[in-house]
């Protein structure tokens, strides 16, 4: 299939996952090529007439200085079709499971796998017969991919044309040709089940629409008070232990994406295990189905090859594009920004290039805008509606924001959701401050949530996040002079505050009540909430303590909430409150 | 390959560089012979056309550039493993130290080892009873795990980790302890092996030391070559195993001096970029793997210079292990032992090895509720050094005796104390009663009814 430049090429220095062949050659930027007698991948990162530099995705313990570099006269690239699902890939999309067949328990080197399986056999559905005219984008065909998720095949970039040839209906491997188009300018294209696109290129797009539908993720603290949009971008920064990679978890088992990338980029073995087995088992509540049905998952452990880390971002969004161009919604995860920015300072450092903050190469703000832009609500070349949403982890040094990734990240993406160790350390997850979050979403969802629920969703919202400055600022006060001191109103608002924080803002990833909320609870607990806080400043207006109010125990009644009324029954509400509202009657008659 | 190759290009520091070499491979090890008798050992770090650039294990005192022949061995850096390494003491590098021969076995690993398969990993679940309320109670220890103790110096986290070897229930045939001394002071190694020779384990230890006054480039090895028998012994062996290693500043600090004499662009202080990648090449070699019976545990000790846990080893550590164990100065100077900083702890991998089939269906409920009644005791600690004991309110109050008695009863447990994961948790409920209901919002009705009431009623 590929044909090799006979040309001999030679390793002539090696230091680390860089490899250098001394004077000039042919290769170009991007181009893959095979290093060594064991075939490692590489991929062109610079050419002069001096020197090319090539940077090797797998260990280069055992290279020698002579040793044989082959081209293969492409870019770097992945093989798309439908086998993706479900799937767990290295950095440049190599099969998991594959590589185990060829290496055993530990990943060996050289094992040449694409990312889809070839010579599987799929039930084809035709969408365009002989004399069809298609256009780029337009879909030729379909494959149940998975019991949800249709896999449609579409007209490459640049063809239009009219169709020569179709197979029949039925089962086909996925490199046969299924279908042929003549050109307009006469020249015929076979087209199979598979495709290839460079992992570094964005695919086309007809145009970005605005976006203006939230991507809902059953998470309190996010859905009500700072909402992401579909083809959203968002970060995560939080300390070791803030609870990163379990915001990241929640939201990929969660959101009402049609389908989740999870991109675990320089982080821990055992989570991407704990990933596999955890959503296989998982029950979408969408669907019906296992999670695992709408996920594919890249892995690049902290203890794999550097310049494969770097890649993995990039493969990674290439999959998502690739969903969103058949016209889904796709999400990406990726855990952890920081370790792909660490893998540019390596190699960077290893080319001896200038280096800026940090150490950090002076490219880093461009690759991260480049990264995140490529999230977005689109209209597709075949003009269907799909998006990409990116949500990002920063893991900042030392926990402290105002290093170079994290402070670069916020220039590039309009939700911001800060994990706060201290929040973590008093088991508060997800441990979102919200005092230093924000989405610049919110405004424009404001239309989309009022439309759902009337304009006291916006009412109850911004009560909500008032009550929480307040609280922030009494607090100021409080630990000065103690809480005792303070007059009565101000004791509610705090009372009021400590029951938003632990009946709404917190919630416990372990409960299965509690792990997803849907939108109508979300709201309802807003709701009563707010009637509680009138209730209560109602009672105060007759002179009734604070303190007696809160021995009545109705706020603890109203946190429980979260765990005694069931998500698809939300007539429990009316039972809390005549419940609430009968035992602040009886304080009410004990003072008249 | 017996080519042997006369004379140096260069020397600096620790890097000697040799030209006119063919067929050198990268990270391949080198024997250096000088006066025709004495050897040293090093490792290819860098090829440029025929030129190597060579990192010596051993000081370059007393080479020139001419007195010196250079033997490319082809091989990586290898350590010869067998069934009989359990019981010997070996130096940093891996070479026998006990006078007891070298190992005479066919089967050579690489130190640096391969990553396992994600595909492969068996996600760890088994619960390692510690008989230490602080970790069993709220971090508790997963067999597989890789769980570091951050200290500071002064502070007894040798008897901890010895403690743990002491009283962790993995006991059985098929058990063993790896031990990595790295940069530790002589008298710290010897208390370890004196520890492992009272508690009756010496025979099921390996040792790998290289104390403080040991070549510090051999110190960069030493985990490795520790892991590497780890693996073996588990993996192959199907034993399951204790890993610890300490300190790993001073891996860190070794590897810096390193970094520093090739002229590297130095990260956050000083360290070199690549430390992340360094340590997780080693934290990552825990785990248990599909099918093979044995599995590796790490506990990694480390020391916080100047008790700072945003310094980059503590720090780059947190982000690679599956949680941590924080000792805190003020604890240990009011004498609780073991000293452990709970709110800063963690044990990420607890939620899946708790519970009803692991511990007992209420351990969740409990340490939740530890932890956050414990969090509002530093709020009335704070509170009470502005206005005074005396002005805080009955709930403050509450939770100022809470918290003096979580720390003189549940942390503090002494040495030589084994608590069953019973009396663990039912001495948190017992605190636990000490805080009103209302104050209890992480527990649902149930557990109110069953642990806090009914027991108080009693």
């Amino acid at each position: 299939m590929q044909t090799y430049d006979k040309m001999n090429m030679e390793i002539y220095s090696i230091s680390g996952p860089i490899v250098k062949i001394e004077g000039e050659t042919t290769l170009f930027i991007n181009e893959m090529v095979y290093v060594g007698e064991e075939h490692l991948i590489g991929e062109v990162s610079a050419v002069s007439t001096d020197e090319t530099i090539i940077q090797v995705f797998e260990n280069t313990t055992g290279l020698k200085a002579g040793d044989p570099i082959t081209r293969t006269k492409n870019p770097l690239s992945v093989t798309l079709g439908p086998g993706l699902l479900s799937g767990i890939y290295d950095g440049i999309c190599r099969p998991f499971d594959k590589i185990e067949k060829a290496t055993g328990s530990y990943i060996g080197r050289g094992v040449n796998i694409p990312s889809v399986d070839g010579n599987r056999a799929w039930d084809i559905t035709l969408k365009v017969k002989v004399g069809d005219r298609v256009d780029e984008g337009d879909i030729y065909a379909t494959v149940q991919e998975s019991s949800i998720i249709e896999h449609r095949f579409i007209v490459p970039d640049g063809i239009h044309g009219k169709i020569k040839w179709v197979c029949e209906n039925g089962s086909r491997v996925a490199k046969e040709t299924i279908c042929e188009i003549e050109s307009d300018e006469g020249s015929i294209f076979k087209l199979s089940m598979l495709s290839k696109w460079p992992i570094r290129k964005p695919r086309r797009v007809k145009k970005r629409l605005p976006p203006k539908v939230p991507l809902l993720t059953g998470q309190r603290v996010i859905d009500t008070l700072f909402p992401i949009v579909k083809g959203g971008a968002a970060a995560i920064p939080g300390g070791f232990g803030a609870g990163k990679t379990m915001l990241q978890h929640q939201l990929a088992k969660w959101s009402d994406a049609d389908l989740i990338v999870y991109i675990g980029c320089g982080e821990r073995g055992n989570e991407m295990t704990q990933v596999l087995e955890e959503f296989s088992e998982l029950i979408d509540p969408r669907t019906g189905k296992s999670m695992l049905e709408r996920t594919i998952l890249i892995a690049n452990t902290s203890n794999m090859p550097v310049a494969a880390r770097e890649a993995s971002i990039y493969s990674g969004v290439t999959l998502a594009e690739y969903y969103r161009d058949m016209g889904y919604h796709v999400a990406v995860m990726a855990d952890s920004t920081s370790r792909w920015a660490e893998a540019l300072r390596e190699i960077s450092g290893r080319l001896e290039e200038m280096p800026a903050e940090e150490g950090f190469p002076a490219y880093l703000p461009s690759r991260l805008s480049a990264f995140y832009e490529r999230a977005g609500l689109y209209e597709t070349l075949g003009g269907r509606t799909g998006s990409v949403t990116i949500i990002g982890a920063v893991s900042p040094q030392g926990n402290d924001f105002s290093e170079p990734v994290t402070q670069n990240t916020k220039r590039f993406i309009r939700c911001f959701w800060a994990l706060d160790k201290s929040l973590a350390y008093s088991r508060h997850y997800p441990a979102v401050n919200w005092n230093i979050s924000y989405s610049e979403y919110a405004g424009e969802l404001q239309e989309w949530f009022n439309e759902k629920f009337g304009t006291e969703y916006s009412k109850y919202r911004e009560e909500m996040i008032r009550l929480l400055a307040e609280e922030s600022s009494l607090m100021d006060i409080v630990k000065l002079i103690g809480a005792d001191l303070l007059a009565d109103e101000q004791k509610a608002v705090l009372d009021i505050a400590r029951l938003i924080r632990a009946g709404f803002l917190q919630q416990n990833a372990t409960s299965p009540i509690d792990s997803y909320v849907p939108l109508e609870k979300q709201f309802n607990m807003m709701k009563y909430c707010s009637m509680l806080y009138e209730k209560t400043k109602e009672l105060l207006k007759l002179q009734i303590p604070q303190s007696v109010i809160r021995d009545s125990g109705v706020y603890e009644l109203m946190i429980k909430a979260k765990y005694e009324i069931p998500n698809d029954d939300l007539g429990g509400f009316t039972v809390l409150w005549s419940d609430i509202t009968h035992r602040l009657g009886e304080v009410e008659e004990r003072y008249r | 390959m017996n080519i042997e190759y006369v004379g140096l290009k260069s020397i600096n520091g620790p890097l000697v560089a040799v030209e006119g070499v063919k067929g050198v491979a990268y990270e391949e090890t080198v024997e250096l012979v000088f006066h025709e008798t004495e050897k040293r050992a090093g490792r290819v770090i860098a090829i440029e056309g025929d030129t190597a650039i060579i990192q010596m294990f051993d000081t370059t005192e007393g080479i020139s550039l001419q007195n010196t022949r250079t033997r490319f061995t082809g091989r990586p850096m290898e350590l010869a493993v067998s069934p009989n390494i359990l019981g010997r003491v070996f130096d940093g590098a891996g070479r026998p130290k006990d006078g007891l021969g070298a190992i005479r076995s066919s089967k050579k690993l690489d130190i640096n080892g391969s990553p396992i398969n994600p595909v492969s990993r068996e996600y760890p679940h088994d619960y390692i009873h510690t008989g230490i309320s602080a970790i069993d109670g709220l971090t508790t220890l997963i067999k597989g795990q890789k769980l570091p103790i951050f200290s500071g110096s002064g502070m007894l986290h040798n008897e901890l980790a010895v403690q743990i070897v002491k009283q962790a229930n993995v006991r059985g045939a098929g058990y063993g302890i790896v031990f990595a001394a790295m940069g530790v002071k002589n008298d710290v190694a010897q208390y370890f092996i004196r520890s492992f020779e009272e508690s009756g384990v010496l025979e099921r230890v390996v040792m790998f030391l290289n104390v403080a006054n040991d070549p510090i480039i051999e110190r960069v090895l030493t985990p490795r070559c520790a892991l590497t028998a780890a693996e073996y012994l588990a993996f192959e062996l199907g034993m399951d195993i204790l890993v610890i290693m300490t300190d790993m500043t001073s891996y860190a600090e070794a590897l810096r001096e390193l970094s520093s004499a090739k002229g590297e662009v130095p990260g956050r202080k000083g360290y070199p970029g690549y430390l992340y990648s360094k340590l997780a090449s080693i934290y990552e070699r825990a785990g248990k793997i599909k099918g093979i019976k044995g599995s590796v545990t790490q506990i990694p000790i480390l020391t916080m210079p100047n008790d700072d846990i945003t310094h980059p080893v503590p720090d780059l550590t947190g982000y690679i292990t599956e949680g941590q164990i924080v000792l805190d100065r003020e604890l240990s100077q009011r004498g609780v032992y073991p000293p452990v900083s709970i709110l800063m702890s963690l044990s990420r991998l607890m939620k899946d090895g708790i519970g009803e089939n692991y511990t007992r269906g209420d351990h969740f409920a409990c340490s939740n509720q530890l932890y956050s009644s414990y969090s509002r005791v530093s709020d009335a600690r704070s509170l009470a050094s502005v206005i005074g004991e005396e002005d805080l309110s009955p709930v403050d109050k509450q939770y100022l005796k809470f918290g003096r008695a979580f720390e003189e009863r549940f942390l503090n447990q002494g040495f030589n104390v084994n608590r069953s994961i019973d009396q663990t948790l039912n001495l948190g409920w017992e605190l636990l009663r000490m805080l009103p209901i209302s104050e209890l919002d992480r527990l649902g009705e149930k557990e109110i009814n069953s642990f806090i009431k009914t027991a108080s009623e009693e």
